[in-house]
């Protein structure tokens, strides 16, 4: 649609210079050179005025592709302070969800270890009573007891169902506060979604950004092929390996290990 | 045997920590990046290291570098334990002198037969 609009607009402009252009002809014919030199000077403004007409456009398509950033860098921006301003900012409150995700993860992550690590020690004594308690039975039913034995087996069997009844309220407790402490994967995923979304919605204002850069130049005729092509990562072979977190997507690259096999067996071709 | 953790995050010093007590090494300390984790090597006496890759300040591979670089630190065994999954990186790690690579996410198997190899070997 903006295309055909600008295609109109250079047809009349071009147009008008053919008019401009014919007068003049007709002017120069006629030794005229008065009314020639006013068709000079047409043919210079209707000219200039597209390019400003153009320019005027392009500003406007930039300011709109700023505001869409909902960044408020266009018009409060300059008339506010800065602390206010960056509170209303979308990627702001984007990086602010982030850090929450962190912070809950973490959270859940934590209280999780802090249960099972409480719940290891009752499962370790019940364990043991247990089969200690075992070799106790078995001597039992073997008639191999005396009365004595017996009277402290049954005390220890008393006590043991307490241990018992209250070290599995206990696990079962945690267990259920376990599963509670999942509900982080619904929190943070709301808000991991609504970054996606802002990333995405930024990619394309990014994309319109690049198309309307590309007019300027055309309309202001910037040499674009002086400018070094780096690629697309700009990646510089010599520079040190960094660090690049998870990989995510192993399987569709040929430069990541996809498991600890590949590790071991890269390891092991370079003598490991 | 007293092992330094080195790892940015505590959650995962905490799952080292653990698996490494149920492996009988109860004697761990931590530290959050390489810059905290060089002084603490230098004036303790560690038998082992474990470290992630990627942290701020000083990475896990400079790490690495500076206890080879170090002549009362260059036999230490070194186990790094990090989602760095780049062919190259492993090699870089492999030629810096690593004794042991671990890819997250891990098992408590995975971890434990790096661990007992390295010991193996030393």
């Amino acid at each position: 649609m903006t295309n055909q609009i600008t295609l109109h607009k250079e047809d009349s402009m071009i147009i008008e210079l053919r008019e401009c252009a014919s007068l003049l002809l007709e002017k120069l014919q006629g030794d005229d050179y008065q009314e020639a030199s006013k068709m000079i000077v047409n043919l210079n403004v209707t000219r200039d005025r597209s390019i400003f007409q153009s320019v005027g456009e392009l500003t406007r398509a930039l300011h709109e592709s700023i505001k869409n950033f909902n960044i408020p860098g266009g018009e409060q921006a300059f008339s506010q302070q800065g602390s206010n301003v960056d509170k209303c900012s979308e990627l702001h409150e984007a990086s602010s969800g982030l850090e929450y995700v962190l912070t809950l993860t973490k959270n859940a992550a934590d209280k999780t270890m802090d249960m099972v690590e409480d719940c290891a020690p009752i499962c370790n004594e019940l364990g043991q009573e247990a089969n200690s308690l075992k070799l106790e039975w078995t001597r039992l039913r073997n008639r191999e007891m005396s009365p004595d034995e017996f009277r402290a087996l049954y005390t220890r069997l008393d006590n043991y169902f307490e241990t018992l009844d209250a070290g599995t309220n206990k696990l079962n407790e945690n267990m259920q506060n376990i599963i509670l402490e999942q509900g982080f994967q619904d929190l943070t995923g709301q808000v991991l979604k609504k970054v996606i979304n802002l990333v995405t919605e930024v990619e394309g204002n990014l994309v319109s950004l690049m198309r309307i850069a590309g007019q300027v130049e055309a309309v202001v005729g910037i040499d674009v092929t002086k400018y070094d092509n780096k690629g697309c990562d700009g990646a510089n072979p010599d520079a040190d390996i960094v660090g690049e977190g998870p990989q995510y997507n192993a399987e569709k690259r040929a430069d990541v290990v996809g498991s600890q096999d590949d590790v071991d067996d890269l390891l092991s071709s370079l003598g490991f | 045997m007293k092992i330094l953790i080195v790892d940015d995050f505590s959650t995962m010093r905490r799952i080292i920590k653990n698996l490494l007590r149920d492996l009988g090494f109860t004697n761990t300390q931590e530290a959050d990046d390489g810059l905290t984790a060089l002084p603490m090597l230098k004036n303790g006496d560690f038998d082992f290291l474990v470290t992630d890759w990627n942290m701020p300040g000083m990475t896990g591979i400079d790490l690495l570098k500076h206890v080879r670089a170090d002549e009362n630190l260059c036999s230490m065994p070194v186990l790094m334990v990090t989602a760095e999954a780049k062919r190259d990186q492993i090699v870089e790690a492999a030629q810096a002198g690593v004794n042991g690579y671990v890819i997250k996410p891990f098992t408590a198997a995975a971890l434990k037969e790096k661990i007992e190899k390295i010991f193996e070997r030393v």
